[in-house]
């Protein structure tokens, strides 16, 4: 097994994710399953190579600094669990 | 008159041009077949008959008045990862189940103002992640070609009610595969443009590197059709490309004579069940015959196909899966303890098993201490394989293949093991690594199911793709067979 319970709990936190008990341990192993396959990519001659930044090799396109969108608030918060005069609700944060 | 559910689009136009019948008469027969078949398959998450029925209307009051664009009051289906205004839009997922629209994708907008009548939306592997649909929070959906068996996925629904007859064309995704492979496991046509050739605004992102919308269809010319309306530059997303769009259904015509195809020894190596091997040398002798040329290439970088695309996906996955956070839209877990709790609730409850693996293994790739080894290394490797590409189409055309090893498994065969299901897009995730066209049209049958031939062409060929199949459709009929039940 390529990956330990604590790695995969570790792994589980960083991607805010609640795994049920018997989902945890299949995760460890079918990740561990993951890990173990793409570990083949080390064997790849890569010294001199770039990294891809793009399939097209095309710059990040910038758009000038201007108000184009309307505000749809209402309409956008119509999908929100929890919401209240515009804001949304969570749990509080401060005491 | 043919039964209007077994024409192709390009016929059903002629038809209303003609006034043989009307788009609200076509579309209620199609929604009818829905109605029959669409359960047993389970294609559909939302069928949207009165938003049709009432679009149909106003096509067919437009052609009566003397307009109507090119594909006015013909239908077709949306892969439910296009975002629809005011319709349910859940990407196959349980964190999406509610959520409704406030936009349309560019791919809706534009089909809708060139008069195409939407029936619903697909069924899809949550999130697109996925080659089976099986994983979709709605069910698996069923090859019509046998019940038992997987239509492929990630736009499996999609592939599902075009090959049922249910629909003429159908919008799907292909991040690794999700167009042509389940378009090659249901006799359909699949097509994957170029990347930044269609708008990714509105369509929910997977790894938003290697995503391209495309198109599942009955021929190549209905493929041109739809993709002549589709493509273009589209400034609301930042990776759309300003190219020309060529006339898709003008490139149809014109001989094979000369085409260069290569042909990469890899792809009929030992992993290629040798009956469908044999039918897409047929093919191959077909285009041979037609005046094409066949090339050895050599791909040396072929095998690190698959595991490159388990890095570079999944961690482009995680990121985009971030903003699901159970506060602005989506599934919220009941009764937070705190902050923290709602996140993990949330979207441990909201995802699937396979959506939180890939969110897992690309938090991993990513990680601090793994990123260099991982994503780094995969974006390198990535580039090998596409220089690959660009060396041989230095020497041919379009390279010709199989689309898939084998032809549609049984649903379950390949739910246990990750690995196996991954390595079902062995042929197909090339062409994403290297943002190439390609696409899968239908070209022989082993024991009752379906073989697609695969077809990829340097950036912007959608054209001579689109040709090759068009050619290789006048030639042959594998396109026109039907699953008998949906004759």
């Amino acid at each position: 097994m390529s990956l330990d319970k604590d790695q995969v709990q570790h792994i589980a936190m960083l991607a805010r994710l609640q795994l049920a008990d018997d989902e945890f341990a299949q995760t460890v192993e079918k990740l561990s399953r993951i890990v173990d396959f793409v570990d083949q990519l080390s064997a790849a001659p890569t010294a001199e190579v770039v990294p891809m930044a793009h399939p097209l090799n095309q710059a990040q396109r910038l758009r000038p600094d201007k108000v184009t969108e309307t505000n749809d608030r209402d309409a956008v918060q119509k999908n929100a669990p929890s919401v209240s005069d515009g804001l949304y609700l969570v749990p509080k944060v401060l005491e | 008159m043919m039964d209007l559910h077994s024409q192709s689009l390009t016929e059903l136009k002629a038809g209303l041009d003609r006034g043989d019948f009307s788009s609200v008469g076509l579309t209620q027969a199609l929604l009818d077949r829905i109605d029959r078949h669409g359960a047993d398959l389970n294609a559909f998450i939302t069928v949207m008959g009165d938003a049709a029925l009432a679009a149909a209307k106003r096509a067919d009051e437009t052609r009566a008045a003397g307009g109507g664009d090119v594909l006015n009051g013909l239908p077709i289906v949306h892969k439910d990862i296009f975002c629809t205004r005011d319709v349910l839009t859940t990407c196959g997922s349980r964190m999406l189940e509610n959520f409704i629209s406030p936009y349309d994708a560019t791919v809706v907008e534009r089909l809708a103002a060139a008069g195409a009548v939407v029936l619903g939306k697909s069924n899809m592997d949550e999130f697109a992640m996925g080659s089976s649909n099986e994983t979709s929070y709605f069910g698996p959906v069923k090859n019509p070609w046998n019940l038992e068996c997987s239509p492929g996925g990630s736009s499996g629904g999609s592939a599902a009610a075009v090959a049922a007859r249910l629909v003429p064309a159908a919008t799907g995704t292909d991040t690794g595969g999700s167009i042509r492979q389940p378009a090659a496991l249901t006799n359909t046509v699949g097509l994957k443009p170029t990347y930044g050739r269609v708008s990714r605004y509105g369509m929910i992102a997977f790894a938003s590197s290697l995503d391209q919308a495309g198109v599942i269809t009955r021929s190549a010319e209905d493929a041109a059709l739809l993709l002549g309306v589709m493509a273009g530059f589209d400034e609301r997303d930042s990776t759309s490309v300003d190219h020309p769009v060529p006339d898709y259904l003008a490139g149809l015509s014109g001989s094979l004579k000369g085409l260069r195809v290569g042909i990469v020894r890899q792809h009929f190596d030992s992993g290629l069940d040798d009956a469908t091997g044999k039918a897409v040398r047929e093919a191959l002798a077909v285009l041979e015959a037609q005046g094409a040329t066949l090339t050895e290439v050599d791909l040396p970088n072929l095998d690190y196909c698959v595991p490159t695309y388990y890095v570079v996906a999944p961690a482009e996955c995680s990121s985009n899966m971030s903003r699901f956070d159970g506060v602005r839209f989506g599934h919220r877990a009941a009764d937070p303890e705190d902050l923290l709790d709602l996140y993990c609730r949330s979207r441990g409850e909201g995802f699937g098993e396979e959506v939180k693996r890939r969110i897992m293994t690309g938090t991993y790739v990513l990680s601090a201490g793994y990123y260099d080894a991982y994503y780094l290394k995969a974006q390198k490797v990535r580039q090998l394989i596409s220089d690959d590409f660009n060396k041989a189409f230095a020497s041919v055309d379009v390279i010709a293949g199989p689309t898939t090893p084998t032809p549609a498994f049984k649903l379950g065969d390949k739910t246990d093991d990750p690995i196996t299901m991954y390595l079902n897009d062995i042929y197909t995730i090339g062409a994403n690594l290297a943002g190439l066209p390609a696409m899968s049209a239908p070209c022989g049958m082993v024991d009752g199911l379906p073989v697609g031939l695969h077809l990829v062409g340097p950036h912007w060929a959608e054209e001579s793709l689109l040709r090759t199949a068009y050619q290789y459709q006048a030639q042959t009929d594998w396109h026109l067979a039907c699953p008998e039940a949906y004759r």
